[in-house]
């Protein structure tokens, strides 16, 4: 350091201002990679490594090979995970049918994007759903689907139809009824980043289309929606992921019940591993571990598409 | 009754001059006792801050520092609790639920406590305390389970209490005919039906089959349990249950009988208050022990004990045993027992029991008429993974009755997983 400090020649400058275009980055960098990796990065790789071992979350944890996926997949001599399969297809309906907030949000966005008295109030109604607490939208849902006494089932009972045990009490129809509680403010959500979009549409080229003689479907089709295109993918990001994370709505509105037939694999990770009767961390972290690989392949393709984005605008 | 009154007032005395004796004795205590409780609950909390002043009343020396978890979430923060810098005293519960933290050596082993004289009177829970032929804890209180029915239905009907399992029936036909349901209940959350399932099978099977079926002794598929299951579907097959009742929760199945729609609810002690906030009175209260199935077999009853329990990682283990001498103490029991406190029993036989009909028949009932045995509840006596699993079946089976082979395989199919 002295001879650094006191050797004040021009041709020779300190080390740091030599490599300092290939530096200053990554010291920029640096916090968000030291936080990422040890609230990111290294959790993930110790649920690999619990997902390996049976482990009361207490005790010694024991080395017990892949036999937690074994379990869950059903190899050798066993069946596959019965609670396993029930999470996993009902992810999948979680993913497909969550996707409806989308074109939902959208069509809310055009119907409140225009200039009338009071519009701000009406577009923070709509917003409404999404500002309040998850808990308190599945729990005004669970009582509006109330079996004899909530509302749900006093309109279909107008119709002569009559789901027994109610909505949330039936295994056939408790999944879509929570999901339908869950579109509430997802489709609200979906709705403010249109709205935002909507903004940032050219007037010009709508101008010039009209001119063109399109309307309707048509300019909604051909203008309006692939200049959305930014919004589109950052709702289908945020209604992926949310799809993938729903835990709060199933645990206030049916607890993964009635017998289970609710769960997804998030909550199902909870329940083996952390509720009140959950001591099997290894297997655990196996169905979190599965999960990862899940919401992965999503990561990649998110990733991938947004490099081509970035690619195409150099 | 009278009796326990009376040797109560005398251990009373006796405890209280032992009490001023101890600090005399020098028994002096110093330093920090942390007791970390799950009584959150109004009057619980009430209670536990009462114990926690009168013992630092006993010791003035001693720095007591109590945290009040929430009763429900304690069940999941006991284990981050107990991992790292564990209080000295926490609060739990008996039998199985203790086995994770006794295996792992987060509980300290107070036999020597449970060796001394006064430790005599509570005879009646050692062995829900005992894990590997050692004592992890003491009880603080205790509660029956039974059936709590409308009375005044009951009159109007002309029906007696039933006894027997034939009387039970043509009771609920009775009832049935009314246009009532038999029995609310709320499985949303899954241990009520737990409790229908342990008395259904204690007195069909005994209370030795149903210990030896929650130790993963006996298959699922076994015939015995199957005669327990048809028994249950005798009274599903009735309509004796209430509609809907997986999307209730115990509360929410309360207003069925506050409003008379259903007649009675298999329940613990501690339903009664919520009975008499919704406003029955005690001349339309009542309660009876569940009715004998096989006359063959003693009656077995439910009675989930709550429990103090030391840590191994205890910092003034001296204080803590002698916080749980005091918790366990005749009088201390009394008092926080009393209707105007937890309003349960006391597990110390020469404790009094609060002048109120529901807990006085209990300990009625618990003292001269459990010859088979106590047991602590489907969540406490079986494994928590059997438990879960298993409550979740026996949920499923009483809305559809139909899928009982494939419930029982599944719940065989996970017994010989855990139990291998």
């Amino acid at each position: 350091m002295t001879t650094a400090s006191t050797n004040t020649q021009p041709a020779e400058r300190g080390w740091y201002k030599r490599n300092e275009i290939a530096i200053t980055p990554w010291l920029f960098l640096l916090p968000a990679i030291l936080f990422f990796a040890v609230y990111v990065i290294m959790p993930i790789a110790q649920s690999f490594w619990i997902s390996f071992h049976a482990w009361d979350g207490l005790g010694e944890k024991t080395w017990v090979g892949t036999a937690n996926y074994e379990r869950l997949f059903g190899i050798g001599d066993q069946n596959m995970d019965r609670k396993f399969q029930i999470s996993f297809w009902n992810n999948i309906k979680w993913l497909f049918l969550y996707l409806l907030a989308i074109p939902m949000g959208l069509f809310i966005a055009l119907f409140l994007n225009q200039t009338v008295r009071g519009i701000r109030l009406y577009k923070s109604l709509f917003f409404f759903p999404f500002v309040i607490s998850q808990v308190v939208v599945g729990l005004v849902f669970s009582w509006f689907y109330l079996p004899n006494d909530g509302a749900f089932d006093q309109i279909v009972g107008l119709f002569g139809i009559d789901i027994s045990g109610g909505v949330l009490g039936n295994p056939n129809t408790a999944t879509y009824g929570i999901i339908a509680a869950g579109l509430w403010p997802q489709t609200a959500y979906c709705m403010i980043l249109y709205l935002t979009g909507l903004n940032a549409v050219d007037p010009e080229q709508v101008e010039a289309a009209r001119l063109d003689g399109a309307k309707g479907w048509k300019m909604l089709w051909y203008v309006i929606v692939p200049q959305l295109k930014p919004a589109t993918f950052i709702a289908f990001v945020v209604t992926i992921v949310g799809a993938l994370r729903s835990f709060d709505f199933i645990a206030v509105m049916t607890n993964g019940g009635p017998f289970g037939s609710t769960r997804v694999l998030s909550f199902y990770m909870f329940e083996e591993s952390l509720s009140e009767f959950g001591f099997r961390m290894g297997y655990g972290a196996a169905i979190a571990v599965v999960l990862f690989f899940i919401m992965l392949g999503f990561i990649v393709y998110f990733l991938w598409s947004m490099y081509q984005d970035e690619k195409g605008a150099h | 009754m009278r009796s326990i009154m009376k040797t109560s007032f005398a251990a009373l005395a006796a405890a209280s001059i032992a009490a001023t004796a101890a600090i005399a004795d020098g028994h002096q205590l110093s330093g920090d006792l942390k007791i970390t409780s799950d009584m959150s609950n109004p009057a619980p909390r009430a209670v536990m801050e009462g114990l926690v002043a009168d013992f630092g009343a006993l010791h003035p020396d001693l720095n007591i520092e109590l945290t009040i978890v929430d009763r429900e979430a304690w069940k999941t923060q006991i284990r981050n609790a107990l991992s790292a810098n564990p209080p000295d005293v926490v609060n739990w519960y008996a039998a199985n639920r203790m086995k994770p933290y006794v295996d792992a050596g987060l509980f300290a082993d107070i036999s020597d406590l449970w060796a001394e004289e006064e430790f005599a009177a509570l005879a009646s829970t050692k062995g829900a305390m005992t894990l590997n032929d050692a004592q992890w804890g003491v009880p603080y209180t205790y509660y029956q389970w039974g059936v709590y029915y409308r009375k005044d239905i009951f009159e109007e009907l002309g029906l007696e209490e039933p006894t027997t399992w034939d009387e039970e029936k043509a009771n609920c036909q009775a009832i049935l005919d009314s246009g009532r349901k038999c029995y609310t209940i709320g499985s949303k959350f899954l241990w009520t039906a737990g409790g229908w399932f342990d008395y259904i099978n204690s007195r069909t099977n005994g209370y030795d089959f149903h210990i030896a079926l929650a130790s993963g002794e006996i298959e699922w598929t076994d015939d015995r349990v199957r005669q327990t299951f048809a028994n249950w579907r005798e009274l599903i097959d009735m309509g004796a249950f209430i509609d809907d009742h997986q999307t209730y929760s115990w509360q929410e199945a309360l207003p069925f009988m506050v409003n008379g729609e259903a007649a009675s609810y298999l329940m613990g002690n501690f339903s009664v208050a919520a009975f008499r906030e919704g406003g029955l009175t005690d001349d339309q209260l009542d309660f009876y022990q569940f009715p004998v199935i096989n006359p063959d077999v003693d009656f077995a009853e439910d009675a989930p004990t709550d429990t103090f329990h030391l840590t191994s990682g205890a910092a003034n283990p001296e204080a803590g045993k002698e916080f749980l001498r005091f918790v366990t103490s005749a009088d201390v029991q009394t008092k926080i027992n009393s209707g105007d406190a937890l309003g349960q029993l006391p597990v110390n036989a020469n404790s009094s029991i609060d002048d109120d009909k529901f807990l006085a028949e209990g300990f009625e009932m618990l003292s001269t008429n459990a010859g088979g045995g106590i047991m602590q509840f489907f969540d406490r006596d079986f494994s928590a993974e059997m438990a879960s699993v298993g409550m979740e079946g026996l949920q499923e089976f009483m809305v559809f009755p139909d899928n009982l082979d494939d419930i029982l395989a599944r719940l065989e199919d996970t017994r010989q997983r855990i139990y291998q």
